[in-house]
């Protein structure tokens, strides 16, 4: 297997997929000529061209509304978002028109679009342009929503996500776009809609995705000194969410702390430890514990920006609430 | 265009006309609920621009759509029980008057957001053009949308890269009830096509030849230079917006005055004059199209309700990408699992393979 970045693995993933189907092509802002606001798309224009890596003006709209067009009449688009923090100037293509017309239309069309780019907070770039915005697209019917924390899973779930006829939201993390890690050498895909456990355990399951998974796999390595041995568990994707997977680790561990960049209220966060706590009622031994954000924008200054991400402390702390233990003691 | 096809317009608009006031009434009735926008008045838009399209042609519309799938050929029938919210409906009873959708006649349907299916006609344009068929997309809209920001969007890109995207602007005058001189700076729209470069004409939509003309040249210039064109088709709706709309923004005058101008009126002024139809001939058509009509609505009366099941189903498409495991417990997807009611017609009408 090589090492490579999930940058790499992510532009591996879409080569592929265009150089096996011709219906698939890739537009957004600066995906061509520029090689990608993070890279991502290097080298595509070069070897496919400008019709199917196409530059676009800023107009996120735009982008999506196209994206959802191409794939009404059979074409496979890639809309990338060069953040997600844009996406929502393109919301309404997506909730309204991408996720609602197979559904309006009685079955006869189909949305088959992925639209991709880095989501949650980068470094130091402030309120607008770092948050974590999976709830609201986990919140609609008719979309698949995607969050990979490996480059193995980026480059598997990628070109499910290309292949697959439904609409696709495939959030990426900017912060996680160096790293490194296994990818198989053969052909391979990932179904959308299995989890992973990224480290087993048996005292307590943290179930995250995207950076906070690796922050709680961090988290996990600090619990092990003390000689508490956490199950972590990745949905990877939102919806469909594998909830037994989350389940049968609740059921073995009995203590479940969800962590998640974003805000606390009407969280993705929040609906999984609803379903937890509903679910898993009588293997619980303490309630759900959840790590977010403050309830406040992002703001600058490194050091808020630090005490706003959840870090491996942050989740370690929630462990220990879980687990009934105190701190210092 | 022959006698007998001049004929077969005229019967087309008089059915949309026949129908749409069918639908008034039995709205009333109580039959049809929710938002109900009728095409009456402006009926020789639709009609002019559907004789024009290739079988394989596309087009997508706004909610104020019955009038296009009618002249497109669709059924009637399953167009009335849609609006009763029967199982039989165009869209299973799922979409409502405002969701008409035909795909495998190339009817990509009625979108209920105002200029939400602008950049989306683009995108079908784009996908035309990455193909490199010769396929042309009519994209629909009210004097609203030209204001809505998607309408600068889709049109910026759509000359950019010479999409074969034709948009009607089919200004009837209000958008629901704010007049044009109320909404926008610029009032003949067409000329907001020079803000990009693009071809744009305007042309009167109550006179069903003038349409045939300009939407002809803007069909030719997108089909053989790929080229997008902005028409404004002059137009008016005797109605209110909806049906909870009594329109007192505007005077008595004024819509009389638009009434002399009716296109069916002027159309069968014409077949009467130059291609020497008799009235009774006339007649005798109208007479046939309110039986249609009264067929549609015996149709759609007798149709069943949808079932219960099928709430959970059109969500999402069956899919070997999408894990089972996890989708079986959720009845959206489940269904999709279960059944696929149109992956044929799909396939084989909305796809065209590159030439």
């Amino acid at each position: 297997m090589a090492i490579l970045t999930m940058r790499e693995a992510l532009n591996q993933a879409m080569r592929e997929e265009m150089a096996r189907d011709q219906s698939v092509f890739i537009l957004g802002e600066e995906v061509g000529a520029y090689q990608g606001a993070y890279k991502i798309t290097q080298g595509l224009l070069a070897q496919f061209g400008e019709w199917r890596v196409r530059d676009t003006p800023i107009a996120e709209e735009a982008i999506a509304g196209i994206a959802v067009g191409a794939a009404f009449i059979g074409l496979r688009p890639i809309a990338e978002m060069m953040t997600f923090n844009f996406s929502i100037l393109a919301m309404d293509m997506i909730v309204n028109h991408a996720a609602k017309y197979r559904y309006m239309s009685g079955g006869q069309m189909r949305c088959p679009m992925v639209m991709r780019g880095p989501s949650g907070a980068a470094a130091q770039v402030a309120a607008q342009h770092s948050q974590a915005f999976e709830a609201w697209y986990a919140h609609v019917p008719g979309l698949v929503v995607a969050m990979p924390s490996t480059p193995k899973d980026a480059k598997g779930l990628l070109k499910a996500a290309i292949r697959d006829d439904n609409p696709v939201i495939f959030m990426e993390n900017e912060v996680l776009y160096n790293l490194k890690g296994e990818v198989p050498d053969e052909e391979y895909h990932i179904p959308l809609g299995i989890g992973d456990v990224k480290r087993s355990g048996k005292d307590v399951t943290i179930v995250a995705w995207s950076r906070t998974c690796v922050t709680a796999l961090a988290a996990a390595e600090q619990l092990a000194k003390e000689g508490i041995e956490a199950e972590v568990v990745d949905p990877r994707t939102l919806r469909p969410l594998d909830e037994d997977l989350i389940f049968d680790s609740v059921r073995k561990t009995h203590r479940c702390v969800v962590a998640e960049e974003a805000w606390p209220m009407a969280s993705f966060g929040a609906y999984v430890s609803d379903r937890v706590q509903r679910e898993c009622f009588d293997a619980l031994d303490s309630p759900v514990i959840r790590v977010n954000a403050p309830d406040v924008p992002m703001p600058y200054s490194k050091v808020l920006e630090k005490a706003y991400v959840p870090q491996p402390e942050r989740i370690v702390e929630a462990v220990h609430q879980a687990l009934y233990r105190q701190e210092g003691r | 265009m022959t006698r007998e096809e001049a004929f077969r317009l005229y019967r087309q608009m008089l059915l949309i006309r026949r129908f749409e006031e069918r639908c008034a009434q039995i709205y009333v009735e109580g039959k049809i609920g929710g938002f109900l926008h009728l095409y009456i008045g402006q009926e020789a838009v639709g009609v002019g621009a559907m004789s024009l399209l290739r079988e394989d042609d596309y087009f997508i519309t706004s909610y104020r759509d019955h009038g296009y799938a009618i002249a497109r050929g669709t059924d009637p029938r399953p167009l009335m029980a849609e609006l009763c919210g029967k199982a039989t409906g165009i869209s299973r009873g799922k979409g409502g008057s405002m969701h008409f959708y035909d795909v495998p006649r190339g009817n990509f349907g009625g979108d209920g957001i105002v200029g939400g299916h602008l950049p989306v006609a683009a995108g079908m344009g784009y996908g035309i053009r990455l193909r490199g068929t010769d396929q042309v997309c009519l994209c629909f809209f009210g004097d609203g949308a030209v204001n809505e920001g998607a309408f600068h969007e889709a049109l910026n890109v759509s000359a950019l890269w010479d999409l074969p995207v034709v948009y009607i602007i089919e200004n009837n005058r209000y958008g629901m009830g704010t007049s044009l001189d109320r909404a926008s700076s610029v009032k003949d729209l067409y000329q907001r096509g020079s803000a990009y470069g693009m071809p744009r004409r305007e042309v009167n939509g109550m006179d069903l030849l003038a349409v045939r003309n300009v939407l002809g040249e803007a069909i030719d210039r997108a089909r053989k230079e790929k080229r997008p064109t902005l028409i404004e088709a002059e137009t008016y709706r005797y109605r209110g917006h909806s049906m909870s709309d009594p329109g007192k923004y505007r005077t008595k005058e004024e819509v009389e005055q638009m009434m002399q101008v009716d296109p069916i009126f002027l159309w069968g002024k014409r077949l009467i004059e130059q291609e020497r139809f008799t009235t009774a001939e006339l007649e005798a058509a109208d007479k046939e199209v309110i039986a249609e009509v009264d067929a549609c609505v015996r149709f759609a009366d007798e149709s069943p309700w949808p079932t219960h099941e099928s709430l959970y189903e059109d969500v999402y498409v069956r899919s070997p990408y999408i894990h089972l495991k996890s989708a079986d417990k959720d009845p959206a997807w489940k269904a999709s699992i279960r059944e696929d009611k149109h992956p044929d017609t799909f396939w084989r009408h909305a796809v065209k393979e590159a030439k």
